[in-house]
């Protein structure tokens, strides 16, 4: 995944997001619906998120590549289970990011996030980018097109879908829907919009 | 040869084929330890390396493992049988918040294979309860798995509580802590005795820590 194509030529001000290709989409779209025009988006491919040790050299070598291409560099990936290595990468690069546990605790809000689980600690979460990309991700992901019988394996002590829906968007919360039963879930939306992704550009823009 | 047969199977993730013939072993009179260290845990072994070589990944690691616990399963009222006095007793869990437990049910599987007597209270755990079942069991060990950033502070609290009941019970239960996102600096910082990267270091870390 390279360049999501914001960039005029030359340009050499504004802000460069990097962020995960999880979340570029809704990112990008997030910019466009506030106009936001000096920002442009960068990404590193979504299943690093599967594979979180790699995530923070992955940072590193975008930040390098564009620190005299534009003004200010922001980071929106939060803690992604890499145990505090992103964070630490972050503070040798002198380089701000949202904090937080990971994409769907930014979504939801932390407090949210905490509470919900809290309540039900077998929740399993679905974003936009996730539902879209179900078979995939986690279907094909997990192996479960090979191997049907692991998914008491995986979910067996899962109850519950969350779909926290980035848009309104009636196919994808059937496609959530679906996905839940495919697991054996019980279903829950809730709307979240882009969250506290929105709330902290906002504020890294005052 | 057999016993090849029986590591075979494992790697074919054949469960039904595993039972079938460590049945024929057993009827056959093979030693219960030959079939375990040849056939499961060198298969175990097998597994380990070429998933953290990076060979074989989580779906047919964990069809593997699941053959190696259906032998298991059938190994161990054999293993009971012979006497042998237990390595050790650890009593095993993911902390409170999190639901992981397939790195967790390796490491149990590995120290089970290593002679240790498991307790593996599954997920979810919350540190009273490793405290008052290492008790009720005698364990030497308590052994905390965490994979979510929002569940290390939960392995904190634990670590602290053991401590606070070895001081207080008088107690000498030794904590050991692994995951993905836990190293060596984070299990010294909260003051565990020992960080464990995989299952074999889990079981080699088990031992250090009974011999001290
Ligand atoms: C498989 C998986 C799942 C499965 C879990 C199935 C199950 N029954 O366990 C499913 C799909 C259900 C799942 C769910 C979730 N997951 Co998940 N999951 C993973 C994944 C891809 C692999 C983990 C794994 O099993 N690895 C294989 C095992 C063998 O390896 P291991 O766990 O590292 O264990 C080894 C060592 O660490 C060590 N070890 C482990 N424990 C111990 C203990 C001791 C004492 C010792 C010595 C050693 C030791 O030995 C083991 C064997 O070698 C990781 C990413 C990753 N690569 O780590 C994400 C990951 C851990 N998950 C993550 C998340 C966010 C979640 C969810 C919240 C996602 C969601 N959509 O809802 C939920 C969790 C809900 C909850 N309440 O817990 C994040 C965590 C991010 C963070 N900041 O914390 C990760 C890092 C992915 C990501 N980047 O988003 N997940």
């Amino acid at each position: 995944m390279g360049q999501m194509a914001r960039q005029k030529p030359g340009d050499k001000t504004g802000t460069l997001i990097i962020c995960c290709g999880a979340v570029a989409r809704e990112i990008i779209a997030m910019i466009d619906a506030n106009g936001w025009d000096d920002m442009r988006v960068d990404c590193l491919p979504a299943h690093l998120h599967n594979d979180p040790g790699r995530i923070p050299e992955g940072v590193r070598r975008k930040i390098r590549a564009n620190r005299d291409l534009c003004e200010r560099i922001v980071v929106l990936y939060s803690d992604c289970g890499t145990g505090g290595q992103l964070e630490d990468m972050l503070n040798e690069e002198g380089v701000e990011s949202i904090k937080g546990a990971h994409c769907y605790e930014v979504f939801a809000g932390a407090d949210t996030f905490a509470a919900m689980m809290k309540a039900e600690p077998g929740s399993f979460i679905l974003t936009d980018f996730l539902t879209q990309h179900f078979e995939r991700l986690v279907v094909k992901g997990l192996g479960l097109d090979r191997y049907p019988e692991l998914r008491s394996t995986y979910f067996g002590k899962y109850k519950k879908l969350v779909y926290l829906a980035q848009s309104d968007d009636l196919a994808l919360k059937a496609k959530a829907e679906a996905a839940a039963e495919t697991l054996g879930l019980e279903f829950e939306m809730r709307f979240t919009g882009y969250g506290d992704f929105e709330k902290f550009l906002r504020e890294q823009r005052r | 040869m057999a016993i090849q047969e029986i590591y075979d199977a494992v790697m074919e993730y054949d469960d039904t084929r595993v039972v079938e013939l460590i049945n024929q072993e057993l009827d056959a009179g093979t030693d219960v330890k030959t079939i375990l260290d040849e056939g499961m845990i060198a298969a175990m072994d097998m597994i380990g390396k070429q998933f953290s070589g990076g060979t074989l990944f989580v779906p047919e690691m964990l069809m593997a493992a699941e053959a190696v616990q259906a032998g298991l399963d059938v190994l161990r009222p054999h293993l009971v049988g012979t006497g042998t006095k237990p390595a050790g007793t650890v009593v095993l869990g993911t902390v409170r918040g999190d639901l992981h437990d397939i790195g967790k049910n390796l490491v149990g599987l590995m120290l089970e294979g290593g002679g240790f007597r498991v307790v593996d209270l599954g997920v979810d755990v919350d540190a009273e309860t490793f405290i008052t079942t290492a008790q009720e069991n005698e364990a030497d060990i308590i052994a905390l798995s965490s994979l979510l950033t929002t569940s290390m502070p939960e392995m904190e609290k634990a670590v602290a509580a053991i401590s606070e009941a070895n001081e207080n019970r008088n107690l000498n239960i030794k904590v050991m802590v692994g995951g993905p996102p836990i190293n060596q600096n984070y299990a010294d910082k909260i003051g565990a005795h020992g960080y464990g990267l995989d299952a074999p270091g889990a079981v080699a870390l088990a031992r250090t820590l009974v011999g001290d």
